[in-house]
Order: C-alpha cells, then sequence, then structure tokens
C-alpha cells in the first residue's frame, strides 16, 4: 500500500491523534535529551504558544469550518476569558484553575449576546460584524471598561495555576497542562463532530434550506455551535492568561483574529487534523523567522493568496463531510457558463435578488 | 452653535474621504459580492505614493501649490488605479467561480501583503506630509470661523463623486458596469465583456481611493502604514450604512458615517470614537440590513 492511500486513510482516524498526543507527551523528554547533546532554543515556549492557538483554532474550527460562519472575531472570546481569569485572579484572589469554568461560561455568554443578533447576517456581513466585535472589545479594553481592565497597560502579577497542590511555574509543567487541554478539545470536537449535533452542522454548512427542511433548527444549531465555540475561547484565554501572565488588548487585536482564520482555513476547514498542522506551521513558521518581521508577513500574505488559489480545501482537507456544491460562487468561470446545461451557473435570485445601481 | 459648525464641517470632509474610499467597496461588491479588504490598503498605498511624488520631485517648490497638488493627485490615483487593476488579475482573477471564503481568504492574505510591503518600503514610523499646501485661509459662515481646508476637501470629494455618478448613469461603459452589477451571465450574452467591466471596476475603486489616501495625507498631514485598515472598515460601515452594491448610497453613508463620527467624538467621548462608527454597523446590520437605500442581505432562517 502506497504511503499516499496510507495517509489518506488514516490522516483522520482516532489513532492517529493519539499517536500525536503520545509524541507530544514525550516530547519535552526529547528536548531535554537533545538540549544535553546541545540545541537549546526555548522550544517549549513556542510549543506552548502552539498548543494554546491550536485550542484556539480548534474552538474557532468549530464555527467556521465544521458550521460554515464566517467568523473573524475570535480574539474577542479569547480576550473575555483571559480578562475573566486576569481580574478574578489578581482583584478576588481566586486560583487561577477555578477561573478556567467562570472564563468559558462568560466568553460563552459573550458568544450568546453577540451571536444573537447576528446569526441570520449572510456570509461576509457576518464577517464584518465579527471583525468590528474584536475591535470594540478592544477599544474597551483599552479605555478602562468598568475600571476593572487595568486600561492600555492591561493586567500583570497573575499567579500560576496550582492543581492538588502541585505549582505550574516551569514552561515544562505549563506545556503538559496546555497541552493536556489541546488533547481533550482534540477529543471533545472530534466526538461532537460525529455525534447527530455535528452532523447536522455538516449539513447546514452544505446546505442551509435542505437542512431546514429535513426538520433541523439551523439558527439554533448555529448559535450552539457559536456558543460552544466561543465557550473554548475563553478557557483558551485562561490557560493563556496563566502562561503569559501580563495581558494587555494589544494582544487581541484584528491581527490576531486572522491568523486564527488563516490557521482554520490553510490546514483545512472542518478538520481537526488540519488545523493542528496549520497551529505549527503558521504560529511555529512566525516564532522561528522572528528575525524577518515584515518580510514575514510578506510571504505570509503572498501565501494565503497562493493557497487559496492552488488548494483552497487546506492542507489536510476534511474528509467524510459534504461536497459544498450549494455554497453560491463568485461569478462563474467563463468555462463554467458553457456547461450552463448542468446548471451549476449562480443564480443571482439565491442571494436575495440584486438591484445594485438603481437609477 | 460654533462648535457645533465645526464638527459639522470636520464631519464633512471625513465622510467625503470615508464616502470616496466606500464607493470602491461599494463597487467591487457590487458585482463580485467580495469584500475587498485590499482596498483599505490600497488608499494607504495612494497617500505614500502622493507623498513621495511631492517630495522627491519638489513640486511644490517650483510650480504654484493649487496645480502641484492637482498633478499629484492625477498621478496617485493613476498608479493606485494600476495596482488595483494588478490586484484582480493575480489575486481575485483566478478565483471567480470557486467558493467565496477562498475569495475572502485572498483578499486577507492581498491586504497583508500590502501592509507589509509599505512597511518594508517606507518604515515602520509615521511619515508626514509637507504642511502649507492646502490653503490657511478661513471663512465665515453664522459667526464661525471655518478653515476654508475643510470646504475644499469635501467640495473636491463631492466633485469625483458627481463625475462617477455621471460616469454610470450617462456613458456607455457605465451602463456596461450597471448592467454587469444587475446579471453577469445575462450582460455577458448581452456581448458585455465581463472581465473587462471587472477591470474597469478595479481600475476606478482603486483610483477613488488613492485619491482620498492623498487627501488624508493633505488634511490630516499625519500617515502611517497601517491607517487602511481603521479606515477601510469604516468605509465599509459607509457602505453598509447606504446600502451596499448602492452608489449613491456609499456617498450619503460615508457622509452619514463621518458626521456620526465626529459629532459623538465632540459631545460623547473621544476614547470611543471607533467603537461609535462599529456599534453603527451593528445596528444598521440588525435593524436595517437593507442600508439606507440598498438591497436586502439578510437572510430569513
Amino acid at each position: 500500500m502506497s504511503i499516499r492511500k496510507l495517509w489518506d486513510r488514516h490522516s483522520h482516524s482516532p489513532a492517529l491523534f493519539i499517536v500525536f498526543f503520545v509524541f507530544m507527551a514525550l516530547l519535552p523528554t526529547l528536548l531535554d535529551l537533545g538540549k544535553a547533546a546541545g540545541g537549546g532554543i526555548a522550544w517549549l515556549d513556542m510549543l506552548n504558544k502552539i498548543g494554546i492557538s491550536a485550542a484556539l483554532a480548534l474552538s474557532l474550527n468549530l464555527i467556521l469550518g465544521q458550521t460554515g460562519l464566517f467568523h473573524m472575531g475570535h480574539t474577542a472570546f479569547f480576550a473575555v476569558g483571559a480578562y475573566a481569569t486576569a481580574i478574578l485572579n489578581t482583584l478576588y484572589g481566586w486560583p487561577v484553575f477555578h477561573t478556567l469554568p467562570v472564563a468559558g461560561l462568560l466568553a460563552a455568554l459573550a458568544g450568546l449576546a453577540v451571536a444573537l443578533p447576528i446569526i441570520r447576517l449572510r456570509g461576509d456581513y457576518l464577517l464584518i460584524v465579527t471583525v468590528g466585535i474584536v475591535e470594540i472589545v478592544r477599544i474597551a479594553l483599552t479605555n478602562n471598561i468598568f475600571d476593572l481592565t487595568g486600561g492600555a497597560n492591561g493586567i500583570y502579577g497573575i499567579s500560576r495555576p496550582v492543581i492538588f497542590g502541585m505549582v505550574f511555574n516551569t514552561p515544562k509543567l505549563q506545556y503538559y497542562l496546555i497541552w493536556a487541554f489541546t488533547a481533550f478539545s482534540v477529543f471533545f470536537f472530534y466526538r461532537l463532530e460525529h455525534s447527530r449535533f455535528g452532523r447536522a452542522l455538516c449539513f447546514i454548512k452544505a446546505d442551509e434550506i435542505a437542512a431546514a427542511g429535513c426538520g433541523i433548527n439551523v439558527a439554533l444549531c448555529k448559535l450552539t455551535a457559536f456558543t460552544l465555540g466561543a465557550c473554548f475561547a475563553g478557557m483558551a484565554g485562561t490557560l493563556y492568561a496563566a502562561n503569559i501572565r501580563t495581558i494587555e488588548p494589544s494582544s487581541f487585536n484584528f491581527y490576531e483574529s486572522v491568523i486564527l482564520f488563516a490557521i482554520v482555513i490553510l490546514g483545512g476547514a472542518g478538520s481537526i487534523a488540519g488545523v493542528l498542522l496549520g497551529s505549527f506551521l503558521l504560529i511555529g513558521l512566525q516564532d522561528l523567522f522572528r528575525d524577518f518581521q515584515s518580510a514575514r508577513m510578506l510571504f505570509f500574505g503572498s501565501a494565503m493568496v497562493a493557497m487559496m488559489i492552488f488548494r483552497p480545501q487546506g492542507l489536510i482537507p476534511r474528509q467524510g463531510g459534504p461536497k459544498l456544491a450549494c455554497e453560491i460562487p463568485l461569478l462563474p468561470a467563463p468555462e463554467q457558463l458553457e456547461d450552463a446545461s448542468k446548471g451549476d451557473v449562480s443564480d443571482g435570485k439565491k442571494d436575495g435578488g440584486r438591484d445594485a445601481f438603481p437609477a | 452653535m460654533e462648535e457645533l459648525l465645526h464638527q459639522l464641517s470636520n464631519g464633512l470632509a471625513l465622510g467625503g474621504i470615508y464616502a470616496l474610499i466606500a464607493l470602491g467597496y461599494t463597487m467591487v461588491y457590487g458585482i463580485l459580492r467580495l469584500i475587498n479588504f485590499a482596498h483599505g490598503d490600497l488608499f494607504t498605498l495612494g497617500a505614500y505614493l502622493g507623498l513621495t511624488l511631492l517630495t522627491s520631485f519638489g513640486l511644490a517648490g517650483h510650480i504654484q501649490a493649487g496645480f502641484a497638488t492637482a498633478l499629484v493627485l492625477i498621478f496617485s490615483m493613476g498608479l493606485v488605479a494600476l495596482v488595483g487593476l494588478a490586484l484582480e488579475r493575480v489575486a481575485y482573477r483566478p478565483l471567480r467561480g470557486s467558493d467565496r471564503l477562498c475569495a475572502v481568504v485572498s483578499a486577507l492574505g492581498a491586504s497583508i501583503f500590502f501592509q507589509n510591503a509599505m512597511m518594508l518600503f517606507y518604515g515602520a514610523r509615521s511619515l508626514v506630509y509637507p504642511p502649507g499646501i492646502l490653503p490657511d485661509a478661513s471663512i465665515h459662515i453664522f459667526g464661525a470661523e471655518l478653515p476654508l481646508a475643510r470646504f475644499l476637501m469635501f467640495a473636491f470629494s463631492v466633485l469625483l463623486m458627481c463625475l462617477l455618478y455621471w460616469f454610470i448613469h450617462k456613458t456607455r461603459l457605465g451602463a456596461a458596469i450597471r448592467a454587469v452589477a444587475i446579471d453577469p451571465n445575462t450582460a455577458r450574452l448581452m456581448g458585455i465583456n465581463v472581465d473587462s467591466v471587472i477591470s474597469l471596476i478595479f481600475f476606478i475603486g482603486p483610483a477613488l481611493g488613492g485619491a482620498a489616501g492623498v487627501m488624508v495625507g493633505l488634511y490630516y498631514g499625519q500617515i502611517t502604514y497601517d491607517m487602511g485598515f481603521g479606515f477601510g472598515l469604516k468605509a465599509f460601515t459607509a457602505a453598509i450604512l447606504g446600502g451596499i452594491g448602492n452608489i449613491p448610497g456609499a456617498m450619503l453613508g460615508g457622509i452619514l458615517l463621518g458626521l456620526i463620527e465626529t459629532i459623538s467624538s465632540a459631545y460623547l467621548s473621544i476614547a470611543w470614537k471607533d467603537a461609535v462608527a462599529f456599534a453603527v454597523l451593528i445596528l444598521i446590520l440588525v435593524f436595517r440590513p437593507t442600508g439606507l437605500l440598498g438591497e436586502r442581505v439578510a437572510d430569513k432562517i
């Protein structure tokens, strides 16, 4: 059996995830061995960053990749979680770990509040509104809303998480904590994808009208997915606050949202393995090429364009999902017009009738 | 009263700029249904090109300031328009007919590319336009002394908008653009070259955006490589406010948003001025998704 076939068969199987996480669990030990042999970049810090981004991107994947909602404001919920942890910890003295559910809950509530009015908007309007929400949250945090967020300087001095008397104070212990959460996220979202609810989301992404026709409560499913994704983003925020220990509004800007968006799309929308790979590539490479600050972003921008042209389905495309034949395309390409008899030409009426440029 | 007049005139000047940028968004969206995220960066590019032309040739020293400014405006508009054409060819045309999300991501990538290219080329610090190009005079209205420059800005953007309106509604090419916006497939059957109409759109839109960039440089004096994001997002808000895909709507929306922003920053809180624009965006999408003059954007579920 060729490697290609082997990969196609197993790239989304649970076994691969188990192998991956076993490897990740052994990695610090391997790195220690490597260090003894002489090496010494702050690999663990980088891996911690990747782990948090992976958890965050997995939660965005539920909304963007599996449900197909164009959501580009995920850092807003991440920020809610991180600030909830920071405020409860520094002002009220809660142990960091106890703030985890609260952060998740608050982010979920924020997600619900945001999603309720806008969930019905057409794709790219949803996108622009969520961009607006990231900006509103950042401005609110910078302006020291409720006198709790510490303004532009943010909050510092967040304590280390303690579980059963064990203090997670070294990068290595942090690493285990973060990657345990990421592993849990993978497990959760994998099971979710294969549940009744996950299949409903899949259907909605493929064809909303048909899904509604089959008795799926489309609005409710979308809302649930959005809220659940926001909840996980909030919990990732707790981990971030506990890892970095100083948070400031500028870490939650639009740009970070774009990176997350790109992780999901470039990795493969709806594909958990793809999202993991995307986090490694985008966050890891960014960290490694830190010295080439803007040249690296130049490359990143061109890579996004090139990927969309040459491999729009992402690095590890989702498998078993529906073929997305029903999304409204941009203008049909000329060659598509020629086989109009097949009926795959975009139908102007589908998106509500257009009467642009009226006299 | 005087304060109010100041804010109103300021809002008109700013609103004219928003409207010019919004036209680029709305025309592209009207035809391709694509949010051209890179448009804000083309606007910034216009500001930088204008500055380069203005300073590197020492134009302002040799010939009359007004004439020099006009030259700089025309050249920056032309150059930005060419970049816009190239952008469409490279980043958007190969994606026709594919998933809309792909086009959005491609637009984001192009935006990141332009932003960082400008940062590499011009540096990360803000640059300053040479002062004294716009006339220093003021005019008196109802006892308030208002800078003439604001009215010049507004008048110039209105002039450009009138030109565009005339072009879209009174010329054959304009008719072709309208036809493609209504139904590209039928337009193609009627013998309209849809590709060249789209190219035309990506010529006119960035030209207007480039003009807005030079105007921002002249009026506010300071430009930064990342200002396109804020201006672009607000201009897009303006386009939605007026009704996306609708050209008079973009003009109206831009001017309204400029007024809302200056007045709210004067009477509410300056720190929240950007948030107000986005709050307007969300409110308009929730309560009147068609915009003031436009089409439906929310699908019923």
